[in-house]
C-alpha cells in the first residue's frame, strides 16, 4: 500500500510541476528574472502547493500516526547552522545558473534529452558523495 | 521591470497538485516530499523495502511529466533547452552538493518545511531564493 501510495504520490508531484511551467529552465530563469523581463507565475506554483499543505499539513500531524506506518519521517534537526546557510546558496547558485532543480530535472527524464540526462548524472552523483563526505566527518 | 509570458492558472493548478502530492505522502506513508533527500536516499545503505518506495516515487514523477506531455498539458520542458558543456555540468554540481549539504531543494524545504513551520526550511528557502536570483542577475546577457 505505501509502495502505490509513493508511486500515486510520485505521479501527481510530476503532473503538477510540467502543468506549472516549472520544468521549462526557461520560465524559472524567467520568474528569477526579477529585475528584467519577469514572469511571476511561479510564484502561483509555490503559492498553491502551500496553500494546501499548510492547510492540510497541520491536520495530518496531529494524528498518531499516518496511514501506512508506524511513525512520521519528519525532520527534528532546528538548528540554524552553516549547512542550512551555504547549502542553500550553493544549490541558489546552480539552479539559477541552468533554471533546473532536483524534481523538475528528474522529471525531464521522460524527455531522453542527453543535456538532461548529463545534469541529473551530474547532480546525482555529487548529492551522493557529500553525503558520503559528510557522513564521514 | 516587465512582466511577460505569465501563466497564472496553470501554474496555479499545478502547485495545488504538487500540495495534494505533498500531503498524500505525508498522510499515508509519514514521509517529506523533498525530491532530493528522496532521491539521496535510494543510494544509502538502506533496506531494500526504503528504496523501493523511494524509486517508486521517483519513477512516478517522471511518468507524470510524460503523461502531461501526451495530453498536452505541459507548459514546456528541458528538451533542445539545454547544451551539454561547462556550465551545465557546473550547474548541476552546484545543485547536487547545495541540496545535499543544506539537506533540501525547492520541495523539501521550499513546499514541506515552510508547510511545517520549520525555521530552517523557511531560512533555507529565503537564502536559496536570493541566491538564484542575484545568480540571474550577474548572469543574464552572458551566452
Amino acid at each position: 500500500m505505501n509502495n502505490f501510495m509513493s508511486l500515486i504520490s510520485g505521479l501527481l508531484f510530476g503532473i503538477g510541476l510540467s502543468i506549472s511551467g516549472m520544468m521549462s529552465p526557461k520560465k524559472v530563469i524567467g520568474f528569477l528574472d526579477i529585475t528584467g523581463q519577469w514572469d511571476p507565475s511561479l510564484a502561483l506554483v509555490m503559492g498553491g502547493a502551500l496553500f494546501i499543505s499548510i492547510i492540510a499539513f497541520k491536520f495530518i500531524l496531529t494524528k498518531s500516526s499516518p496511514i501506512c506506518e508506524n511513525q512520521f519521517h519528519v525532520p527534528s534537526n532546528t538548528k540554524l547552522d552553516k549547512a542550512i546557510i551555504i547549502g542553500p546558496i550553493i544549490f541558489g547558485i546552480g539552479w539559477g545558473l541552468i533554471g533546473l532543480c532536483p524534481g523538475p530535472a528528474l522529471a525531464n527524464l521522460y524527455t531522453l534529452d542527453f543535456a538532461t540526462l548529463s545534469f541529473v548524472i551530474a547532480m546525482v552523483t555529487s548529492m551522493v558523495l557529500t553525503d558520503k563526505i559528510l557522513s564521514k566527518s | 521591470m516587465n512582466i511577460v509570458n505569465f501563466t497564472p492558472i496553470p501554474s496555479l493548478i499545478g502547485g495545488i497538485l504538487i500540495g495534494v502530492s505533498a500531503c498524500l505522502l505525508l498522510l499515508f506513508n509519514g514521509r517529506i516530499a523533498g525530491i532530493s533527500g528522496i532521491t539521496k536516499g535510494i543510494f544509502k545503505k538502506n533496506s531494500g523495502s526504503d528504496k523501493l518506495w523511494r524509486s517508486l516515487f521517483i519513477l512516478g514523477l517522471i511518468l507524470g511529466g510524460y503523461m502531461s506531455h501526451l495530453f498536452g498539458l505541459e507548459i514546456g520542458n528541458s528538451k533542445s533547452v539545454l547544451h551539454l558543456d561547462t556550465k551545465l555540468i557546473i550547474g548541476a554540481v552546484l545543485v547536487g552538493v547545495g541540496t545535499s549539504y543544506g539537506n533540501g531543494c525547492t520541495s523539501g524545504h521550499g513546499i514541506c518545511g515552510m508547510s511545517r513551520g520549520s525555521k530552517r526550511s523557511i531560512f533555507a528557502t529565503i537564502i536559496f531564493m536570493i541566491s538564484a536570483i542575484i545568480t540571474v542577475y550577474l548572469t543574464r546577457g552572458l551566452a
